[in-house]
């Protein structure tokens, strides 16, 4: 699928995996059906209609796909109507917004905005009004302003009292929602910046992708390191497969090199780790650009890559995927 | 008279006064004129290690001493020479005395003589004043002297331990970033750490620049900065100078083992300062200052000493800028016993060892010598060395043309100096040596121009094969149209491969052409003794060779191309139904397989010929580094990229200590053995494949539990709560909906250009 002029940024299924929403650094996020990889629409494609004016750095879709939540370079994080692609409401910062997240429960969002101008990174809590949406409040409920080194990517655990966070110095932390203080940390979780965190299905773990080359799972109680990945390109998304024990890797190098190898020295395949065993397992090729985001199917039917290449590129899964057992009848209990 | 007159008539006290004093008096005197051993013999020598003759042929020595003095820079009259006589046995007593004139001319003699070689004995010399001095130390006999410290004896670790693995697997290091291990090279690529009580073994100063083995895997050399250190045993680590054995050579750079491991050339960047100074002992002890501005350095290994060291080559100004530093420059006979080194254009001069000492006091002199190459010596010859009747070591070199000359290339015997065998040769560029390992055959490769041509370009190439072993040493010659870059024997065979071009792009270095190469395989018709093509394959990209080190097998491999990464694995023996023998040569030569490792740099054999590995080194920009390890079928057993990886090294293995026969014995009951070892690899296999399950199952359960904890924790927490868990929409909702799938078709367009009236 393509239709973005400028690298994609993050991509995210929705709830029931038919649609799939990406953003991109040309300012628009588009929506996708996933069987067919037709466009059902654009969140800001059109002039005036209130969409975003630089780089759309994160989306995140609720669990009823009836809103959408992006950030950007702008300054500003947006609330749109799904069904209609109309901007609802736009909440304005002094910094981009790097990333965007919804509570299970559909009611609270988080963000992180950017540190720059003398201005730190600061994760904001904000409620939904999801009854009348075109008029939500600009104060947050709870504001966690970091010190140390800047949060990048965040998440929230299974019952939204706690975000997990990661950082550029691959430190791993963990705030109670309510009172915004530090819970729980991990220095040296990854020796390198922390590009993607993602939730099992069920959020009792995430991965996380870094440019240290490696992929972690970490238990989202104890913040206690489960599994390693150590693969030889930095990576910049990870994501956890439902259904199979596998876990889905992508990155490549630098978007400021690429030019300088050949496509295939890049090392910008997918790569399938068994995340039980840290064995690889298979790699899926295609893109011409380092992946920069992954995102999977909720019922582990397909999964997703956006790339520096402006192409998102959705593969279902075949049967041989579900039937085969590269490691013998070992297997874990299947997780949903 | 009168005074002594005088004495008589002192009375008897004032006589023992006298007398007293005059004793007194005396010791002044002795102590004057006492002879002093440390001075006044600095021009007097001892020369020790003299035949032992009787009186007819004293005269006879004594001139061919002189004659030999002289020759070596430092004559002597016959009056200056004195022989101490042994009465009884009539014959003289083994030494003689030299006097020079003054003790400058006798400093020189002594480094002129000292080790000359006179008939079948060493000379000796030592300065007279040497031997008194350490005669008379004042340690009695069988005492040892005050300061002197006995040094412990520590039992060495055995040196070739890592032969007696009981699976015979061979060992292999990996260079990593600044991380080095080392592998035991299990069956199908399986590698486990070489461990020591448990723990893997390891060690953080190899990583410091480069490693190397010494040619026969005993010693593991590492380089630094301050110089080489050689570990060896068990843990290829030790007490120092024991197991770990260190050469203080500043900037050290490359490093080459003589061929029997007994001695060691280090060169380096930096020329040998005046250490007389340096507050670093060993620099001060290992150098003196006469090595001040050396660049190469000899060693001893076993006594870590100095042997001697030499300076750099001038540079010579070449067509393209200065030449590079050719290694080896300096080249080791097969036996130890000699190294030599060619001085491009004046001749090749070759040091006998341990001493170091030209060879009869003279390099060879040889107008316009532009390379040489020592002659291998095979098991056989040895074997024939040891039992004293083998032939000597011989080496090939070649002059280019000049004046009405013909270039030549000729074989010389060392250390008679006889030429075995010379021939002429035309509109020669350049001369590359190929010996086969045994030393049975010699190609040397003639790189040819056309006669009137004004550059001295080559454009053609000739195959000069000398078979060594036959009488007069008879000489085959190949014609080639093209360049022929690649040349490879056979080990222990009679065949070669040679990699030919006459692709237009060759040597043009277009990137992103794939020049195209052909390869061709000859054999030695034993009939005829001449060597005959027997296949040839077209246009193939492939342009490196690579001989199994038991030979019949080749890899054929594209290196250093950009595009392309491939390893063909080729058998020159390959035997579909055994009971068809064809007889026709080059029919049993195929391709068994064929793969690609991708950013290839390197390639190397086991020393058993089982295994391949191909390595991709960060240190040639390689765009994938790591190494993949192949079995000699061409089946990739392991792949393994790897960030920052630098260097793979098999550890060699010595030659093996089976006789003919008992190789033999071992083949006919090869059945037998295979038995034994494939229950034991069968064995293996289960316990490592049960091994593996188990922990694999270990993980499941693990893991089972983990989750299992989780969610009960979650569960009871949502409760606490008083949150619902949420249902997954598990439904399939892809069939239930439709998608409307709007086809636009384009069916006519047509453009119309409007022109706008004014």
């Amino acid at each position: 699928m393509v239709s973005h002029e400028r690298s994609l940024t993050q991509i995210v299924f929705n709830s029931e995996g038919d649609l799939l929403f990406s953003a991109s650094k040309d300012s628009v996020v588009n929506a996708w059906f996933t069987s067919n990889g037709e466009r059902l629409g654009t969140f800001g494609g059109i002039k005036g209609d209130g969409g975003h004016n630089g780089t759309v750095w994160t989306v995140a879709v609720d669990s009823q796909t009836r809103f959408l939540i992006t950030g950007a370079a702008d300054n500003t994080m947006k609330l749109w109507e799904i069904a209609t692609g109309k901007c609802l409401f736009t909440w304005e910062f002094l910094t981009a917004v790097k990333r965007v997240a919804w509570n299970e429960d559909d009611d609270t969002i988080l963000s992180i905005t950017e540190q720059r101008s003398g201005q730190p990174s600061i994760i904001r809590i904000y409620k939904i009004n999801r009854d009348e949406p075109t008029s939500q409040t600009t104060t947050p409920i709870t504001t966690m302003t970091l010190s140390g080194s800047k949060a990048t990517v965040a998440l929230w655990t299974p019952l939204s009292e706690y975000i997990l966070t990661g950082h550029e110095s691959g430190k791993v932390a963990k705030y109670d929602v309510k009172s915004g203080e530090e819970v729980n940390y991990v220095d040296d979780a990854h020796s390198g910046e922390i590009t993607d965190i993602q939730s099992s299905p069920d959020g009792t773990y995430f991965i996380t992708s870094s440019k240290d080359k490696t992929a972690r799972i970490f238990d989202s109680e104890t913040l206690e390191e489960m599994k390693v990945f150590p693969t030889e390109t930095p990576l910049n998304s990870a994501c956890i497969a439902p259904l199979r024990p596998y876990i889905i890797l992508g990155g490549g190098q630098d978007a400021m090199s690429v030019t300088t190898t050949s496509q295939r020295a890049g090392k910008f395949e997918s790569r399938f780790w068994h995340k039980l065993f840290e064995e690889e397992v298979g790699r899926v090729k295609g893109h011409f650009g380092p992946i920069n985001t992954l995102a999977v199917h909720p019922q582990g039917k397909a999964y997703a890559s956006g790339a520096e290449d402006g192409f998102v590129r959705v593969h279902w899964f075949d049967e041989s995927y579900f039937r085969s057992r590269p490691f013998g009848d070992l297997e874990p209990e299947v997780e949903v | 008279m009168s005074e002594i007159e005088k004495i008589d008539g002192f009375t008897e006290e004032e006589q023992l006064d006298f007398e007293a004093e005059l004793q007194e008096g005396y010791a002044d005197i002795e102590d004057k004129y006492a002879v002093d051993t440390q001075q006044g013999f600095e021009n007097v020598l001892v020369m020790d290690n003299i035949p032992i003759v009787d009186d007819s042929k004293k005269q006879k020595l004594v001139d061919r001493l002189r004659q030999l003095f002289a020759k070596a820079g430092a004559p002597i009259e016959e009056e200056n020479i004195s022989m101490p006589w042994d009465d009884k046995a009539a014959t003289n007593k083994g030494f003689i005395f030299l006097t020079y004139p003054d003790a400058q001319q006798a400093e020189n003699a002594l480094r002129a003589l000292d080790g000359a070689s006179f008939g079948k004995s060493t000379l000796y010399v030592n300065r007279f004043g040497d031997i008194e001095r350490y005669a008379n130390l004042p340690v009695g006999e069988g005492e040892l002297p005050t300061g002197w410290r006995e040094k412990p004896y520590v039992e060495k670790d055995h040196l070739r331990s890592w032969l007696g693995d009981s699976a015979g697997r061979d060992q292999y290091l990996t260079f990593r970033d600044q991380d080095v291990s080392i592998w035991w090279n299990g069956r199908n690529g399986n590698a486990e750490p070489v461990k020591v009580d448990g723990k893997p073994l390891k060690n953080n100063k190899w990583g410091e620049l480069y490693l190397q083995w010494s040619p026969l895997g005993t010693y593991l050399s590492s380089l630094h900065r301050v110089g080489v250190a050689l570990w060896s045993g068990t843990k290829l680590d030790g007490p120092i100078g024991v197991n770990v054995l260190r050469f203080t050579h500043p900037g050290v750079r490359l490093i080459q083992f003589s061929p029997c491991e007994n001695y060691l050339v280090t060169w380096s960047e930096e020329p040998l300062d005046n250490f007389e100074n340096h507050p670093n002992a060993a620099l001060r002890e290992t150098f003196g200052p006469e090595d001040e501005g050396n660049q190469f350095v000899i060693w001893d290994i076993k006594s870590q000493r100095v042997l001697r060291t030499f300076p750099a080559d001038k540079p010579i100004q070449g067509e393209d800028g200065p030449q590079q530093v050719a290694w080896p420059s300096f080249k080791w006979s097969p036996d130890d016993a000699y190294i030599a080194k060619c001085n491009v254009g004046t001749g090749i001069a070759v040091y006998e060892l341990p001493g170091m000492g030209l060879l009869d006091k003279k390099s060879i002199k040889i107008e316009g010598v532009q390379n040489f190459e020592w002659c291998p010596m095979s098991e056989k010859d040895f074997a024939a060395r040891k039992a004293g009747k083998g032939k000597e070591c011989s080496f090939v070199y070649w002059t280019p043309e000049a004046q009405n000359q013909p270039a030549r290339v000729s074989i010389m015997s060392i250390p008679s100096r006889n030429i075995l065998r010379a021939k002429n040769l035309f509109n020669v560029t350049d001369c590359k040596f190929y010996w086969q390992n045994q030393g049975d055959y010699l190609c040397v490769k003639v790189d040819r121009h056309a006669r009137k041509a004004k550059s001295k370009k080559a454009t053609f190439c000739n195959l000069e094969l000398f078979r060594v072993r036959e009488k007069d040493y008879p000489v085959e010659v190949i014609e080639f149209k093209d360049y022929v870059p690649q040349f490879a024997w056979e080990p222990q065979g009679s065949r070669f491969a040679i990699v030919s071009s006459n692709d237009p792009n060759y040597g043009q270095g277009i990137p992103g052409v794939v020049v195209k190469y052909n390869i061709d395989f000859y054999q030695l018709d034993q009939k005829k003794g001449d060597f005959i093509p027997i296949k040839h394959l077209d246009s193939k990209i492939a342009n490196t060779l690579v001989w199994s080190p038991r030979g019949r097998h080749i890899v054929l491999a594209t290196i250093g191309s950009s595009q392309k990464f491939d390893v063909e694995f080729w058998d020159l023996d390959f035997v579909v139904d055994e009971r068809r023998e064809t007889s026709e040569p080059g029919a049993n030569v195929t391709m068994l397989a064929s793969g690609e490792h991708y950013g290839i740099t390197d390639i190397a054999w086991d020393p058993s010929g089982r295994y391949l590995t191909t390595h991709a080194s960060a240190w040639r920009s390689s765009p994938e580094p790591g190494f993949c390890v192949w079995d000699f079928k061409g089946q990739q057993l392991v792949h393994q990229p790897m960030d920052k990886f630098k260097q793979f090294l098999w550890r060699p293995r010595p030659p093996t200590l089976l006789s003919k026969d008992q190789i033999k014995k071992v083949r006919k009951e090869l059945k037998e053995y295979s038995r034994t070892f494939d229950e034991e690899d069968a064995a293996e296999e289960n316990r490592g494949s049960a091994e593996k399950l188990a922990q694999r199952q270990r993980d499941i359960s693990e893991w089972n539990a983990w989750r299992a904890r989780n969610n009960k924790r979650v569960d009871e927490r949502r409760a606490q709560l008083g949150k619902e868990k949420k249902v997954v929409v598990n439904q399939d909702h892809k069939d239930d909906e439709k998608v409307e799938e709007i086809v636009e078709e384009l069916i006519d367009e047509t453009e119309e250009v409007v022109v706008g009236q004014l």
